[in-house]
C-alpha cells in the first residue's frame, strides 16, 4: 500500500474518513430536507419543477450521484472495519461491566452506531426503490411533460405502513447523528476546549432538526390525505 | 461502620493460555480504612495460610504515581472512585455485605499473564516508537529561558500526568489505546522541545498502537471517565491533528 493509502487506513485515517463522509452526508440531508419542504409548503407544480430541474441536469447529476455513492461507500467500509476491529481487540469480554458516567459520552447513540447505520443503509435502498425507481406518473407543468413525483409521494404516505416506517427510521437517523455529529469533529481533530460544548449542543440540534424534519413531512402528508 | 464483610469474586487464571474463571472468597472483618490493595493482601495472607495459591495482582508505588496497579472492580477500571487509581481506593467506598467482582484489564493488546496481571508492554513499545525527544536536552533549563504560554504549559502538564496504567484501554468498548497514545503525543507536541520530531513521532506511535491490536476510537470517552489522571479526550483530538497533518503536508 502507498504511504497515503496506509495512512488513510490507519486508526486515525479511517475515523477521519468516516467523520468527513458523515458530515458530507449531513450536508446532503440538509439540502434534501429543504427540497422536500416544497412538498408541504408549495404547490405540486413547484415541487415537480424542482425535481425535474434536478433530474434534467444530466451529466452533472450523474457525477453528483457517483460522488454520493463513493462517500457512502467510504463511510460504510470504514464503519464495518471499525466494528469488526473492536471485536478482535477484546476477544474475551468482562463478566461484569459498568458504565463510568460523565465525562463519558457513551450512550445508546454511541453504542448503536453500526446498527442504526445498517438500518439506514437498507432504508436507503428501499427509499430509492420507492421513489427514484418507483412508478412513473407524468404531469404537465407550463407545457412541459415531467414526472409527477408529488403524486407518488402523496400516494406512498397515504399508507399508514410507510408513514410509520419512515417515522421509526428517521428516529434512528436522529440517534445516529446525536453521536455522529460531534464525533465527526473529534475524529477530524477539530475538537477543542473552546468548541467542545458548542459542538455537542449543535449535534443535538442537527439530530433533532433532521429527524423531526424528515418525520414531519410524511406525517403531514398522511394527515392531509 | 469500621469493619465490613465482603464476598469477592476474583478472576483466577493459572497462565496465559489456561482457561480462567471467577472464584468466590468470603472476607470478614475488613477495616474500611484499608486500601483496596491492602484488602487483597489480607485475602492473600489467608490463602497462603490455607496452603492455596495467592491471587496475583500488579502494584508498586501504592501512591497513585507509577501506573502499575490495575483491576476492573465491579465493571470499572480502578473501581468506583473517580480520578483515583486502584491503589488509592479505600474500602470505605464499599458497603458491608457487598459482593465485589475483580477482573483483569481485558484487551488483545494486554494479554493475561496470570490471575489479575496483564502484560502492558504494548505501551512500552508505543513509547519506544516515538514517545521521546532524541536530542540531548541537557540538564533542566532555567525557568522562563524558553517562554511558553501558561495555558500551553498547563495543557502539556495535564497530558504528562498520564501514568500509563492502561485503564483507558480496559474501559474502552473498542479496547482502543487512543487516550494513552494521545497523552504521550500531546505532551511533546505542545512543547518546543517536541516540535522537530512531531511528524515522525505521530506517525510512528499511531502505527505502533495499531500494530499492537488495539481497537479504533469511536469517541465514547469512557477512557476519560475512568482515567485516574483525568486525561481529556481533547488530547485525542490533538493526536488526530498531529497525525492528519503528516498526511496532508510534506
Ligand atoms: C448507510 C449506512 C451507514 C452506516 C453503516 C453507518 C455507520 C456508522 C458507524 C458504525 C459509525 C460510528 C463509527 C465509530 O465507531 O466511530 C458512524 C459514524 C457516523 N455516521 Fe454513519 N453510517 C451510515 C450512514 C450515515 C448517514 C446517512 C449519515 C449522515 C447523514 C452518517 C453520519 C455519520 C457521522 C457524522 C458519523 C461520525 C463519524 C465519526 O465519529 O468520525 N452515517 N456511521
Ligand atoms: S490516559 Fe489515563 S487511563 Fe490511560 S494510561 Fe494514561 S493515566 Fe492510565
Ligand atoms: S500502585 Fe502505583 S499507581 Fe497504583
Amino acid at each position: 500500500m502507498s504511504p497515503f493509502l496506509s495512512s488513510l487506513w490507519s486508526s486515525v485515517g479511517k475515523k477521519a474518513m468516516m467523520g468527513l463522509t458523515g458530515l458530507l452526508m449531513i450536508g446532503f440531508l440538509v439540502e434534501h430536507l429543504i427540497g422536500n419542504l416544497l412538498l408541504v409548503f408549495a404547490e405540486p407544480a413547484t415541487f415537480n419543477r424542482y425535481a425535474h430541474a434536478l433530474t434534467s441536469m444530466g451529466g452533472v447529476l450523474i457525477v453528483a450521484e457517483w460522488i454520493l455513492i463513493i462517500i457512502l461507500a467510504a463511510h460504510v467500509v470504514s464503519a464495518i472495519s471499525v466494528s469488526l476491529g473492536k471485536m478482535r481487540a477484546r476477544p474475551e469480554g468482562y463478566k461484569k461491566k459498568a458504565s463510568a458516567g460523565p465525562p463519558s459520552r457513551k450512550s445508546v447513540s454511541s453504542m448503536t452506531m453500526i446498527y442504526t447505520g445498517i438500518v439506514l443503509f437498507i432504508f436507503l435502498i428501499l427509499h430509492l426503490n420507492t421513489f427514484k425507481y418507483g412508478p412513473n406518473y407524468t404531469t404537465e407543468v407550463d407545457g412541459v411533460v415531467m414526472r409527477d413525483l408529488y403524486k407518488l409521494v402523496y400516494e406512498v404516505f397515504a399508507q399508514p405502513g410507510y408513514t410509520v416506517g419512515y417515522v421509526v427510521i428517521m428516529t434512528l437517523l436522529g440517534f445516529h447523528l446525536r453521536h455522529g455529529f460531534w464525533s465527526a469533529f473529534q475524529s477530524l481533530g477539530l475538537n477543542h476546549p473552546n468548541y467542545y460544548k458548542t459542538l455537542n449542543t449543535l449535534g443535538i440540534f442537527v439530530a433533532l432538526l433532521l429527524a423531526f424534519g424528515f418525520i414531519g413531512i410524511p406525517i403531514w402528508i398522511y394527515l392531509s390525505s | 461502620m469500621d469493619r465490613i464483610s465482603l464476598t469477592l469474586k476474583v478472576w483466577r487464571q493459572k497462565g496465559p493460555s489456561e482457561p480462567g474463571r471467577l472464584v468466590s472468597y468470603e472476607l470478614k472483618d475488613i477495616s474500611t480504612h484499608m486500601s483496596f490493595l491492602e484488602m487483597l493482601d489480607v485475602l492473600n495472607e489467608q490463602l497462603i495460610h490455607k496452603g492455596e495459591e495467592p491471587v496475583e495482582f500488579d502494584n508498586d508505588c501504592r501512591e497513585g504515581i507509577c501506573g502499575m496497579c490495575s483491576l476492573v472492580i465491579n465493571g470499572l477500571p480502578h473501581g468506583p472512585q473517580k480520578s483515583t487509581a486502584t491503589c488509592q481506593l479505600h474500602m470505605r467506598k464499599f458497603r458491608d455485605g457487598e459482593t465485589i467482582t475483580i477482573e483483569p484489564f481485558r484487551a488483545k493488546g494486554f494479554p493475561i499473564i496470570k490471575d489479575l496481571v496483564v502484560d502492558r508492554s504494548a505501551f512500552d513499545r508505543i513509547i519506544q516508537a516515538g514517545g521521546y525527544v532524541s536530542m540531548n536536552a541537557g540538564g533542566a533549563p532555567d525557568a522562563n529561558n524558553i517562554p511558553i504560554a501558561k495555558e500551553i504549559a498547563d495543557e502539556a502538564m495535564d497530558a504528562a500526568a498520564c501514568i500509563g496504567c492502561g485503564a483507558c484501554v480496559a474501559a474502552c468498548p473498542n479496547a482502543s489505546a487512543s487516550l494513552f497514545t494521545a497523552a504521550k503525543i500531546s505532551q511533546l507536541a505542545l512543547l518546543p522541545q517536541g516540535h522537530p520530531e512531531r511528524k515522525r513521532r505521530a506517525r510512528a506511535m499511531v502505527a505502533q498502537m495499531d500494530a499492537e491490536g488495539f481497537g479504533d476510537c469511536s469517541n465514547h470517552a469512557e477512557c476519560e471517565a475512568v482515567c485516574p489522571k483525568n486525561i481529556s479526550i481533547l488530547h485525542i483530538a490533538r493526536m488526530k491533528r498531529e497525525y492528519l497533518r503528516t498526511i496532508f503536508t510534506a
